[in-house]
């Protein structure tokens, strides 16, 4: 069984189309990325997968299932989805937020159990937040509210956790931190991953697979290795880029190279000196 | 860190007793006094089995007294689950019925149902809801839909419905010689003193309201994360908006047909128990109901008590306390 399994997705917004016949599957317990330009549809797709967008056509299924056979409810109990904006305003405490991922689970007049709360004490044993748990949101820093709407997703128990963009505006610290929590609930609980990353070299160090987006189609598909040529980048992002191997070993890196440097080699031919 | 982690039930329960003490002193309270000063002999009249022992103390109190402090409860806590309901849906701490212009609405409805002849239920409560429905829809389309709530446009957009609806009770009451449609100051400052016992049996229509109000706290709390969080987190977030925003004008619609516009509630008893209990609106609701009942019933009291030529209508009380807050809130936000 497939975690995803997305066939001739198009999606429009009235008359602007979106998406266009994307098709792609997710592994069970794959860290999945979704890199691409800026408007090439990358938020649209998660949306769809996470229900909150409705295609205009084709089909997509999660943990086997059709998205429209699954009620709101059962579906939040096994998709958890961390959204790129977390609001600064939200007034309740760390715990509480946690706790909140329980919310799926319970009935409409049921309190949280002794066992809920143990499930959001290990999410935040699990993302270093204990010592902040009596903590307002609104007095934290952007990069410990994101950490606890990751722990809340988490406290969810979800079996595929779906991010978008979730260290955007983040400093490299907190970026590590947490992409490396989302690689160990992978690796510890076989959760599913689909990520939105701008970042081709977060891409390029954790995902599996990644799907190149490109004005609503999929103009890659594949290991890292396979999806990040400088070819493949140039025509994409129109942007020419150095791709050499990660001095970590293995994975791609990838350099936008900036202007002054295009010109060198080759006899200042304008011709790039790579590969 | 164990705060944070007490069980709802356990922060809930001791808050409701408290809340529902207040609710019950401030209630014997404003039966014991009245424009005669205290009386707390009256009140021997509410014991069972002591009609008719004095056919004047039973009168003033359950023909005069109690429906204006039944009234005062049910409309006070109505109007600040209100103020509660629409500050987490507008995402807009200011926002309450009042403010919004969705009373004055009610306040046209119900006086153009009476001028039309409606009988009181169906006819004149439904013609307040409509009332109510349609300023809700003016103000939220004209402040750019929801997705543009926390601006101030919702705000100024309420502040010419106000204006307006204000223009339009004073333009029906002039045109009408029909003495039901009340006086003036009952439409536009609120007014309990005219309260009476045949009123009391439309108050249960605010019950179905206070009760999806109630079984909807867990979402309004979710929906606090943003729509698209909530909806991930199982939500059904246009049904549970579409259901409050409903429930709440048709409450608020009923409150204003039986007491005119009292304004203010909304905003100072949401504001008061978020400082004391924070968040959660499982918790809110209830304490809003019963603080809200019980803060009417006092401004009612000090209306009644404050030095005055004839009787204070209470939502000059009310405004007293709550248009200072307002400011001081609107500055803060500003700062």
């Amino acid at each position: 069984m497939k975690a995803v399994k997305v066939s001739g997705l198009s999606l429009r917004y009235g008359s602007k189309e979106i998406l266009r016949n994307v098709s792609f599957c997710v592994g069970e317990g794959e860290f999945f990325l979704v890199i691409g330009p800026n408007g090439s549809g990358k938020t649209s797709l998660l949306k769809a997968i996470a229900g909150l967008a409705t295609p205009s056509a084709g089909a997509i299924e999660v943990l086997g299932k059709c998205r429209t056979q699954w009620t709101r409810r059962e579906f939040s109990r096994q998709v958890a989805v961390v959204s790129q904006h977390v609001p600064d305003d939200f007034p309740f405490r760390v715990a509480e937020t946690v706790l909140m991922g329980r919310s799926p689970h319970l009935g409409l007049l049921q309190g949280e159990t002794a066992e809920d709360r143990r499930l959001a004490e290990e999410a935040m044993a699990f993302t270093g937040l204990s010592h902040l748990a009596g903590r307002r949101l609104d007095q934290l820093s952007g990069g410990e509210r994101q950490l606890v709407f990751i722990a809340r997703a988490i406290c969810q128990a979800p079996r595929v956790l779906i991010l978008d963009e979730p260290t955007a505006s983040l400093d490299p610290a907190h970026q590590i931190r947490i992409l490396d929590l989302v690689e160990n609930l992978r690796s510890r609980q076989k959760v599913t991953v689909v990520m939105i990353s701008h970042d081709l070299n977060t891409a390029a160090l954790y995902g599996d697979r990644l799907l190149l987006l490109c004005r609503g189609e999929v103009a890659g598909l594949g290991a890292p290795s396979e999806v990040l040529t400088w070819q493949q980048l140039e025509k994409i992002y129109g942007c020419l880029m150095l791709v050499d191997e990660s001095a970590l070993g293995g994975s791609p890196r990838v350099t936008p190279v900036p202007e002054k440097y295009r010109l060198r080699g080759a006899g200042g031919s304008g011709e790039p000196r790579f590969p | 860190m164990s705060v944070p982690f007490l069980s709802v039930w356990g922060r809930l329960l001791p808050a409701a007793a408290l809340l529902a003490t207040a609710l019950a002193a401030a209630a014997l309270l404003g039966l014991a006094f009245g424009s005669s000063g205290a009386s707390w002999s009256l009140l021997r009249a509410l014991w069972p089995g002591t009609e008719g022992a004095d056919p004047v103390a039973s009168a003033i109190i359950w023909e005069i007294r109690l429906p204006r402090v039944v009234l005062a409860a049910v409309a006070g806590g109505a109007l600040a689950l209100g103020g509660l309901v629409f500050q987490a849906l507008l995402r807009n701490p200011l926002s309450e019925p009042y403010i919004l212009g969705i009373s004055g609405g009610a306040a046209v409805g119900a006086i153009v149902g009476m001028l039309a002849g409606l009988s009181p239920f169906p006819g004149v409560s439904l013609s307040a809801f409509a009332g109510s429905l349609a300023t809700l829809t003016l103000v939220l389309t004209l402040s750019g839909g929801r997705s543009a709530l926390r601006s101030d446009s919702l705000l100024l957009g309420g502040v010419m419905m106000n204006a307006f609806c204000g223009a339009l009770i004073m333009f029906f009451i002039s045109l009408s010689p029909d003495p039901q449609v009340r006086n003036i100051l009952f439409w536009l400052m609120g007014d309990l003193s005219l309260a009476g016992r045949d009123q009391l049996s439309l108050l249960w229509l605010v019950l179905p309201g206070v009760i999806v109000v109630a079984l909807l706290a867990r979402p309004m709390n979710l929906l606090l994360m943003g729509e698209e969080t909530a909806a991930s987190m199982g939500v059904n977030v246009r049904a549970v908006s579409l259901a409050l925003l409903v429930v709440t004008s048709f409450m608020v619609s009923i409150v204003v047909s039986q007491a005119g516009l009292i304004g203010f509630v909304g905003l100072v008893i949401p504001h008061i128990f978020r400082l004391l209990f924070g968040p959660d609106h499982r918790l809110l609701v209830p304490a809003c109901l019963l603080g809200g009942g019980a803060y009417l019933i006092v401004c009612d009291l000090a209306a009644r008590g404050l030095p005055s030529a004839g009787e204070m209508p209470v939502g000059i009380v009310t405004a007293l306390v709550g248009a200072p807050l307002f400011i001081f809130l609107l500055w803060r936000s500003r700062r």
